[in-house]
């Protein structure tokens, strides 16, 4: 049977939507609300964030869902258990966010399982570097049949984009600039480097990601890749919101009208 | 900081502390890697920088010898004592004398309010493998792999881990890992200040707290790395006198 997430992409070649959000947020009981609201809503692809006490690699708005998520009690195991719950009604792909200690602490090997065992298709996890991915790793992503999913930025060179593609499954995440996640980045050299990443020839789709925010940005990104990732501005949108499964709808439906 | 000419950026996100204004140096240099070359001052961080913060450390222990052969006329001292947060002043103190096997490393961590107080800053006494800031070592976490918030009287040894090297020196036994409490560190200050006029760091206090546990023959030459001053400590001073 083909990857949820490779079928997604053979099927859809284009305008491939992931939002990203984060565990337990806002609430501990979010995670299977927000989730099904989201494939209701008509996103692709979900991109699920284990939260952790210091993610570097996020801005402002998602190191406070983060903070929010962890003081809601929510662990790795409980994200396992949400994910189990709404196992057979989440059609749709999940990639699993987070940061590798987390991951260490609860043993590579049982992660992997369990993130097999609830659905889960792929993992990002931006602080695992290649080389280490490649030892101590590969082989069981590959015996759980999870893709592993590397970053690639404006300074990635042409040599470990090329590598950060070999390693990936699924797709590649191109971060639209040098920045941590939810700054809005500077057009300038944005577009010269989208149009760098439409030409490579990568093996994987490409989603772009960081600093999208809205309809404008998405279909920016779309015109060179094959979808895009929203995260902080989706969080941001749902953070005070009284009915979050409605906040959820509204937001998609700004990026993605009904009609569509 | 300020007086020296350099514009300090408080760090607002977490706990506040020192492992968080890490986080935004990182941070900081993600968002504008063109124009800013990232350095840190601790021998914590991604390769290469717990290496090249030991060798440029590694002064000290070129200082120590270089002193040591002036006044005594022997080339290595018996002891070592110095401070670990991350363990920048440690690292430069033991560093050309790991290999002397004769030399006792003594690497002291901050206890806090005490090691089982639930405040304290000993990583290696509460700490477990994992990976923060981009390297592997010790680290204080929860069962979920969630960073602990530390807790030292000073700014410097309030940090979660230790820098790998102290990891691979404890693991290995080749440094002795011991701790002073917030307590028996002001002590040992006020003590420094009273007999030699030197106001020390609060960090390396610490240090110095440790002489006072240890046993030594008249003949042992002990070298204690005071390795920071204590103005910027003075308000925290104050409020013991």
């Amino acid at each position: 049977m083909m990857n949820v997430l490779d079928a997604v992409f053979a099927e859809k070649k284009k305008n491939v939507l992931n939002i990203y959000c984060t565990a337990g947020f806002p609430l501990m009981e979010s995670t299977t609300e927000v989730m099904l609201a989201l494939q209701d809503a008509g996103a692709d692809i979900i991109e699920l964030g284990i939260p952790y006490s210091d993610p570097v690699a996020d801005g402002p708005i998602i190191q406070q869902s983060n903070m929010q998520a962890l003081q809601n009690g929510i662990t790795l195991t409980k994200i396992f258990e949400q994910l189990t719950q709404i196992k057979n009604r989440l059609h749709i792909p999940v990639v699993l966010m987070g940061y590798i200690n987390p991951v260490l602490q609860y043993g590579m090997e049982n992660f992997c399982k369990d993130a097999a065992a609830c659905g889960v298709s792929g993992i990002i996890l931006p602080d695992l570097p290649m080389y280490e991915f490649e030892k101590y790793y590969a082989s069981i992503f590959k015996k759980y049949k999870l893709n592993c999913i590397f970053l690639i930025s404006p300074s990635t060179s042409k040599e470990r984009m090329k590598k950060a593609d070999a390693l990936s499954g699924g797709f590649l995440y191109a971060v639209s600039s040098s920045t941590t996640t939810g700054t809005q980045n500077s057009s300038e050299n944005k577009i010269n480097y989208f149009k760098k990443l439409a030409a490579a020839k990568f093996k994987n789709p490409l989603l772009i990601g960081f600093g999208i925010q809205d309809k404008t940005g998405f279909e920016e990104a779309c015109q060179y890749a094959s979808g895009a990732i929203i995260g902080s501005a989706f969080i941001q949108h749902i953070s005070t919101a009284k009915n979050v499964q409605k906040a959820v709808k509204e937001f998609v439906h700004t990026i993605r009208p009904i009609e569509q | 900081m300020k007086m020296l000419g350099a514009t300090v950026v408080p760090a607002t996100s977490g706990s506040k502390t020192l492992k968080d204004a890490t986080n935004e140096a990182i941070r900081d240099w993600i968002n504008h890697p063109q124009n800013t070359h990232y350095i840190i001052g601790s021998v914590v961080g991604p390769h290469p920088y717990p290496d090249m913060v030991a060798r440029l450390q590694s002064v000290i222990s070129k200082e120590i010898k270089a002193q040591l052969k002036k006044h005594t006329g022997k080339l290595l001292p018996t002891h070592v004592i110095a401070c670990v947060g991350g363990g920048s002043n440690a690292a430069g103190a033991f560093y050309h004398f790991i290999k002397e096997k004769k030399v006792s490393l003594v690497a002291v961590e901050a206890a806090g309010c005490g090691l089982q107080s639930g405040k304290s800053a000993a990583t290696t006494q509460l700490g477990s493998t994992g990976v923060l800031h981009g390297s592997k070592s010790l680290l204080m976490q929860t069962a979920d792999g969630q960073v602990v918030e530390p807790h030292s009287i000073s700014a410097g040894l309030d940090y979660p881990g230790i820098g790998p090297l102290h990891a691979n020196l404890f693991k290995t036994g080749r440094a002795s890992f011991d701790s002073s409490t917030d307590d028996e560190a002001v002590k040992a200050a006020m003590n420094l200040c009273k007999k030699e006029g030197i106001i020390p760091a609060l960090e390396s206090a610490h240090a110095l707290a440790q002489l006072n546990k240890m046993k030594f023959k008249k003949t042992d030459r002990v070298v204690v790395n005071l390795s920071g001053r204590g103005d910027k400590d003075l308000a925290t001073y104050m409020k013991f006198l």
